[in-house]
């Protein structure tokens, strides 16, 4: 079973109810795909046994080969690719924009002249390890690089059935959003009671409603802010399956790295039955 | 004219509610949302929509059923998983790069643009504003965000205008890097957490490999002062500016509530925080 843990608006405590959520059940993979920013680090603290480089593939311009017929500039649509014609004597020219290259492959295989060949170009690292009996994956986007659903994707190649899957999305509701949540049996829209809080939620819900992707919320830092986000949910039938109050002390906690089932022991149980709800809504 | 953007890498440290506060303290300027895909400026600026526009952008392939013989061949090209086994295009996973409608032999797949999302041109209390808002689990968010920058530049280049006040988005990805290019200041807002440290370590790394200059606020400083400190160590070494520091304030959400700004809301002392922040950056201007 895979459940993801998503929200819309950012700090609203993804992270927080990923990573105990995760320590209050039993045979647990942990993947955090927020590979912008990751943090689940942060709180599991994993010993990393293994590191895989994440590349894309990109064109490769075979010069002895190339006749500058700029079929594979006109075929590329993400502009990624520009020929100069040759004038006379004065030979022709074929630029890559790698950052711009979606790795479709589409210039390498239509070129007329067989003169692109693809290669591999860095964009992050995979990190694989564990922590206690808990299998730990994240992803970690290379400083400058613009696209992290590859990346995203191969953080999922990981993905182990035998397991419960948890998976820490990023905030947003755009492609590494969906990168990240699709394929999951389940989502946690963590949520706050507030304006901002609302207004996000409700683009998260269109996503997961796209997506065809059940989902339940966490409503966090529940005293705060006002009334709206429980009518909203209410009204749309979304079931709350946790409420966790604000109070200093879990700010706190969460400002050290330190965990919330630590400071407060009792949320194990109450992290356990929300999964005892999860599971039952999927069967 | 100053461009500047308020980043944060982490999610939820308070850029749109400082965003707010400089719109309501900046004489003569355009504001401009660029969270496109969680835009929450508007709800503090409440707009009056003066110009509505289509976002177009994007392609996704679709094929005819009629010339379809089922070759396979498109289902073996895509790299993105986007064509099901019974020839259906999944418009979600789909990225629109056309390779399937440049190899199918029956040229049944067709390319079509898509509607991306939309852009607004809008009137508030404190002057205009340029947002969007990203189609639901749509792409090119990056696109969008310079199409909105570009036309609150036009519009602050046209009204003469001081500054284009940018509330940016979270992450490092392409509608940060987007929203970074031709800035004069990024304020960078952290809180005092490991994450908010890690994270705005992150975003001050992309700001400066793009070569713009980074101030940094710590907003909830007084939520951690250890690790606010921490933050500051790090800034010391790193040369980076720390303009302020913010206290946590519970009106904050009582501010957003009431959909004020926290300057308009009541005399606090993040208030002050604020302003003097707000001077910081007027100082930089006048010093060029």
């Amino acid at each position: 079973m895979i459940i993801s843990v998503a929200s819309g608006k950012g700090g609203t405590g993804k992270t927080t109810v990923a990573v105990n959520l995760a320590l209050s059940i039993d045979n647990v993979q942990f993947l955090d795909c927020d590979v912008e920013e990751p943090n689940a680090h942060i709180f599991l603290k994993p010993q990393i046994k293994k590191q895989i480089k994440a590349f894309i593939p990109v064109p490769k311009i075979d010069e002895s080969k190339c006749n500058y017929c700029g079929k594979c500039a006109t075929i590329c649509v993400y502009n990624a690719i520009a020929v100069l014609p040759g004038q006379g004597e004065k030979k022709g020219n074929t630029l890559i924009f790698e950052q711009l290259c979606h790795g479709c492959g589409a210039c390498s295989v239509l070129c007329p002249q067989n003169a692109i060949k693809e290669v591999n170009r860095e964009i992050g690292v995979v990190e694989l390890g564990n922590c206690a009996t808990m299998e730990f994956v994240h992803g970690r986007l290379t400083i400058g690089e613009a696209m992290s659903p590859p990346l995203i994707r191969q953080v999922k190649e990981h993905i182990n059935h035998e397991k419960t899957v948890i998976i820490d999305a990023p905030p947003g509701t755009s492609c590494p959003v969906v990168a990240s949540v699709k394929e999951s049996d389940f989502c946690l829209l963590v949520t706050e009671p507030t304006p901002f809080g609302l207004n996000d939620l409700i683009l998260a819900v269109e996503v997961l409603r796209k997506l065809k992707i059940p989902f339940g919320v966490v409503i966090n830092r529940s005293d705060l802010g006002n009334d709206k986000t429980d009518h909203y949910c209410k009204q749309e039938n979304i079931p709350v399956l946790m409420r966790i109050p604000f109070k200093k002390e879990i700010a706190v906690a969460y400002s050290q790295g330190e965990l919330l089932i630590s400071v407060f022991p009792e949320y194990k149980e109450k992290f356990a039955a929300v999964y005892r709800q999860i599971a039952g809504k999927i069967k | 004219m100053k461009q500047i953007v308020i980043i944060s890498g982490k999610g939820g440290t308070g850029k749109t509610v400082i965003t707010g506060a400089f719109a309501a303290l900046a004489k003569n300027k355009v504001m401009a949302d660029c969270d496109v895909d969680a835009a929450d400026l508007h709800l503090l600026l409440q707009p009056e929509i003066k110009e509505r526009h289509d976002f177009r952008s994007g392609l996704s392939a679709s094929i005819n059923k009629k010339f379809c013989q089922q070759c396979g061949k498109c289902i073996a090209a895509c790299r993105f998983n986007a064509i099901s086994d019974n020839f259906v295009i999944d418009h979600i996973a789909c990225e629109g790069c056309g390779f399937c409608s440049h190899i199918c032999p029956a040229g049944a797949i067709k390319m079509e643009v898509s509607l991306a999302g939309e852009w607004f041109i809008s009137e508030t209390r404190f002057g205009p504003l340029v947002h969007a808002k990203l189609g639901i689990a749509e792409e090119n968010s990056g696109k969008l965000v310079s199409l909105v920058r570009k036309q609150a530049k036009e519009l602050a280049e046209k009204n003469n205008c001081d500054w284009v006040i940018i509330d940016g988005a979270p992450g490092i990805g392409c509608p940060v890097i987007a929203s970074l290019s031709g800035i004069d200041c990024a304020v960078v807002v952290t809180e005092p957490t490991l994450s908010g440290l890690h994270d705005a370590a992150r975003v001050v790394e992309v700001a400066r490999y793009f070569s713009v200059p980074v101030k940094l606020v710590i907003n909830k400083y007084d939520l951690n002062e250890a690790m606010s400190e921490k933050i500051g160590a790090y800034c010391v070494k790193n040369s980076i500016d720390v303009i302020g520091k913010v206290g946590f304030d519970a009106s904050v959400v009582q501010a957003m509530v009431e959909a004020k700004t926290i300057i308009e809301y009541k005399d606090t002392q993040i208030k002050n925080e604020i302003v003097s922040i707000w001077q910081a950056l007027e100082d930089m201007k006048k010093r060029g």
